[in-house]
C-alpha cells in the first residue's frame, strides 16, 4: 500500500470503487459542500472536489476538501495546472496533507476562455503529467519538485484523468501509458456515453497491460434533460454523445426524462462492469449528488465495502 | 518576425492631444512586412490623424520618417536632426523601437502607434499566426518542428488535452490542435517513439522566469 | 453651402472603366463634371494611402470603378480592390468621415451608360451628404465650392 487513502484500500481489496464529485459553491457558503456532502455520505468511496471548474471561480478546492473531511467523507482533492506555479501547487499540496488529505487528481484544467474570467493569465507552469510527476517525487522521494528536501512527505494516491474520446485517438492510449509511467496510480475517465468505443479503448490500454499497472475508473454521467444531452453532443469539446442516447431522451415526455437519463446511466455502468479492466465508477452527478444513491443502489454497489 | 496591429485611431489621438509638432516614425524591419507600421503605414496614419484632428479643430503637424531598423541605435541616431522640431515622437515600431527612441531622447515623450503581438510567420497574404514564444530553450526537435508552447492554448508538453477535436484546439475552430500537429509530423518522419518519451518539468529561466534576458557575445561586444 | 458641387475622385481601370468613361463621351452621354477621372492599370493597384490622401486633400467622395466580377483582366484585382475598399471604409469609421464617401462600382468596358450612371449617382449622393468634414475644415464652411482648385 502506497498510502492510507480509503480508495486505495477499496481497489487493492479488489473492489469495484465508486466516487463521485462535489462541485464547490461559488461562494463562502460552506452549508453548501456540506449538504452536498450529504448526499453522498455511505454511498461513495471517495468524493472528487473540482478546482474552479470550467475555469469558474469557486471556493477553493482544498477548502471544500476539508469541510467534507471534517463531515467523515474522504474528499478527493483535484488540481488544475492551470491556476497557480509549481510553487503554490506544493505549498496546496503538502497543506492539505497536513489537514488529512491522501487522494489528489492531477488535471491540466479547462482554458480559461470558457469561464467567467476570460481576461485571466493560463499559468501552466508545469502540465498535468509533469504535475503526476511532482507529487509522485515528493510522495515517493521526499523532494520538491526544485529537488531540496521535503519533510514529512506528503502520501497522496495519485490520481489522472483519461479521455478515450479525444482526438488523435491513437494519443488517447499512448498519453494514457505515459500517465502512468509519470506515476498515476488510478484514473477517472471523461464521461462515458459511447460504450463502443471505450471498450475498442480498453482493448488497447490492456492489450499493453495498462490495467495492471493502474486502476481505471470509468465516468458516467446521467443526463438530467433531453436538452442537456444535445448540450453536451455539441457544446462540450472532447465530448461523445451518440445519437441514439439523444433519441432515447427526446423519445420520453420531459417529465420523465431524469428518470430516462438515470436508467441509461445504470444500464452503462453494467455494460462497463463487463469490460475487462474497469475498477470502478466515478458517478459525475453535476449539481445533481441527490440521484447519486439511487444510481449506486441501482448499479448493485451498495452497500459500500468496509476496509 | 515580430507582429503588431495599430492601435485605434481614438488612443493615438488622445496622446497627441497636448501637442503641436510631432513626428511619426515607422520602422523597416517587421512591422513593415506584417503591415503595421512600414514607410506605407506611416503615411495612412499620418493622414488619418491629420483629417481626425482637422475635424476635431485641433492642427498638429505630423511629420513622417521611417527608420531602417528602430531597435538599433546606429539607425535612431538618424532622427537627431529631426528631434528638436518636434514635441513628441509616436513610433510605429515594436515595443522595441518604441523604448529604443525613449532611450536615446530622454527629453522627448515617445507614444506608441501599434499594440505589439507576437513572434509569427505568414500563414497566407495577410495572415499571420504565432509560432514562438522565445522560451530560450528550443525543444522543435523533440516535437516534430511544432512548438507546443507557442501553439497549445495550454502549453501541453506532452500530449494533447482532453479537448482536442478533429484537429483543432478546444478553444476553437480557428486553432489547431498543436499536438494533433506534432504528432501527424511524428508520424510523417517516422519519430512515433519521440511521443513516449515524458519531457520533465521545463526550467522557464531561459524563458524569462530569471528576470529581463540579455546575449553578450564576447566576441563581438565592445 | 446652396451651390454645393462636389469634388469626387474617380480611379478607372484601365480595361473597363476608364475605357467605359471613353464609351460614355463617343456616345455623347452626359454625367457631372464633378467626376474627377484618375486612370489605373488595374483597379488592385488603388493603394489605401491614394483613397486617403483624396479624402485629406479635400475630395467630398471617391471611388473606384474596376471590371465585373470575374473579369479582371489580372485575374482577381477588382477582388482584391472591393477588399482593400472595405478596409478603407473601415478607417474612414476611425477618422469620422461618413463610409458612403467611398465605393467600388464594377462595370466592362463597353458599359458606356453603366460609367454615366455611376457618376451620377455617386454626385447625387454626396450631394445630399453635403461636403466632407475635411473639405470644411480645410476651406469654411461658406467656401465649399471653391475646393476645385486645390485638388
Amino acid at each position: 500500500m502506497r498510502t492510507e487513502s480509503r480508495l486505495e484500500k477499496i481497489l487493492a481489496a479488489g473492489h469495484l470503487a465508486v466516487t463521485s464529485e462535489c462541485g464547490p459553491p461559488r461562494g463562502a457558503l460552506p452549508d453548501k459542500v456540506r449538504e452536498k456532502g450529504k448526499h453522498l455520505e455511505g454511498i461513495v468511496d471517495a468524493v472528487n472536489v473540482t478546482d474552479n471548474q470550467t475555469a469558474m471561480v469557486r471556493m477553493s478546492s482544498l477548502a471544500a476538501s476539508v469541510l467534507l473531511k471534517q463531515e467523515g467523507l474522504n474528499p478527493l482533492f483535484q488540481m488544475v495546472t492551470r491556476d497557480r506555479n509549481r510553487l503554490a501547487m506544493q505549498a496546496d499540496i503538502i497543506g492539505a496533507y497536513s489537514l488529512g488529505i491522501d487522494t489528489m487528481l492531477c488535471l491540466s484544467g479547462d482554458h480559461t476562455k470558457f469561464g467567467d474570467h476570460p481576461m485571466a493569465m493560463n499559468v501552466h507552469d508545469i502540465d498535468s503529467i509533469q504535475l503526476i510527476q511532482m507529487v509522485k517525487g515528493m510522495r515517493d522521494e521526499g523532494k520538491f519538485q526544485g529537488g531540496a528536501e521535503l519533510k514529512n512527505p506528503p502520501r497522496m494516491f495519485i490520481g489522472a484523468a483519461a479521455n478515450p474520446f479525444a482526438d488523435p485517438f491513437e494519443l488517447r492510449v499512448l498519453r494514457l501509458a505515459k500517465k502512468i509511467a509519470a506515476g498515476a496510480d488510478f484514473i477517472q475517465t471523461q464521461c462515458i456515453f459511447n460504450v463502443d468505443k471505450f471498450e475498442k479503448w480498453m482493448e488497447q490500454v490492456c492489450a499493453r497491460g495498462l490495467h495492471k499497472k493502474c486502476y481505471i475508473l470509468a465516468g458516467v454521467t446521467p443526463i438530467k434533460s433531453l436538452g442537456a444531452a444535445r448540450y453536451m453532443k455539441t457544446k462540450v469539446p472532447g465530448m461523445d454523445v451518440p445519437q441514439e442516447i439523444v433519441d432515447r431522451m427526446a423519445s420520453v415526455p420531459k417529465e420523465k426524462q431524469a428518470e430516462e437519463g438515470v436508467t441509461i446511466c445504470v444500464e452503462t455502468i453494467e455494460r462497463l462492469k463487463k469490460v475487462e479492466g474497469v475498477a470502478g465508477f466515478h458517478i459525475m452527478a453535476i449539481d445533481w449528488e441527490e440521484k447519486v444513491k439511487e444510481i449506486v443502489e441501482r448499479a448493485g454497489l451498495l452497500p459500500r465495502p468496509q476496509v | 518576425m515580430i507582429t503588431a496591429e495599430r492601435k485605434p485611431l481614438e488612443e493615438l489621438i488622445e496622446y497627441l492631444k497636448p501637442f503641436k509638432r510631432v513626428l511619426l516614425v515607422g520602422c523597416n524591419e517587421c512591422v513593415t512586412v506584417c503591415a503595421a507600421g512600414g514607410r506605407k503605414e506611416v503615411g495612412l496614419l499620418a493622414s488619418g490623424l491629420h483629417m481626425a484632428m482637422l475635424k476635431s479643430g485641433t492642427n498638429v503637424e505630423i511629420r513622417e520618417h521611417t527608420l531602417e531598423r528602430q531597435c538599433d541605435p546606429e539607425y535612431v541616431n538618424e532622427l537627431v536632426s529631426m528631434i528638436d522640431g518636434v514635441d513628441a515622437v509616436m513610433s510605429m515600431a515594436c515595443g522595441c523601437g518604441v523604448q529604443e527612441i525613449a532611450r536615446r531622447f530622454k527629453d522627448k515623450p515617445v507614444f506608441p502607434a501599434v499594440n505589439t503581438k507576437f513572434m509569427g510567420a505568414s500563414e497566407r497574404q495577410g495572415v499571420w499566426s504565432e509560432r514562438c514564444q522565445g522560451c530560450g530553450d528550443c525543444l522543435l526537435g523533440q516535437t516534430g518542428g511544432v512548438c507546443p508552447i507557442a501553439r497549445c492554448a495550454k502549453q501541453l508538453m506532452n500530449g494533447p488535452c482532453g479537448g482536442s477535436t478533429g484537429g483543432h484546439c478546444e478553444i476553437g475552430d480557428d486553432v489547431d490542435c498543436a499536438w494533433a500537429l506534432i504528432w501527424e509530423r511524428l508520424k510523417a518522419l517516422g519519430q512515433e517513439e519521440r511521443f513516449v518519451e515524458i519531457t520533465p518539468a521545463k526550467d522557464w529561466r531561459p524563458g524569462g522566469g530569471a528576470g529581463p534576458r540579455k546575449i553578450i557575445r564576447e566576441d563581438l561586444a565592445e | 453651402m446652396e451651390n454645393f458641387e462636389p469634388v469626387i475622385v474617380a480611379f478607372c481601370c484601365h480595361y473597363c472603366a476608364y475605357t467605359a468613361a471613353d464609351m460614355a463621351g463617343s456616345q455623347r452621354l452626359a454625367y457631372p463634371a464633378n467626376v474627377k477621372i484618375i486612370r489605373v492599370p488595374c483597379s488592385s493597384k488603388v493603394d489605401a494611402l491614394h483613397l486617403v490622401k483624396a479624402f485629406e486633400k479635400g475630395a467630398d467622395g471617391v471611388y473606384v470603378a474596376g471590371c465585373l466580377e470575374g473579369d479582371c483582366h489580372f485575374k482577381n484585382g477588382n477582388a482584391r480592390a472591393a477588399r482593400l475598399v472595405e478596409n478603407v471604409q473601415k478607417y474612414l469609421d476611425e477618422i469620422g468621415i461618413e463610409r458612403e464617401r467611398l465605393e467600388m462600382v464594377m462595370m466592362s468596358a463597353g458599359m458606356g451608360y453603366r460609367f454615366a450612371q455611376a457618376a451620377t449617382e455617386m454626385t447625387e449622393k454626396i450631394r445630399k451628404l453635403g461636403p466632407s468634414p475635411i473639405h470644411v475644415a480645410l476651406v469654411g464652411k461658406e467656401n465649399t465650392s471653391q475646393l476645385t482648385g486645390i485638388i
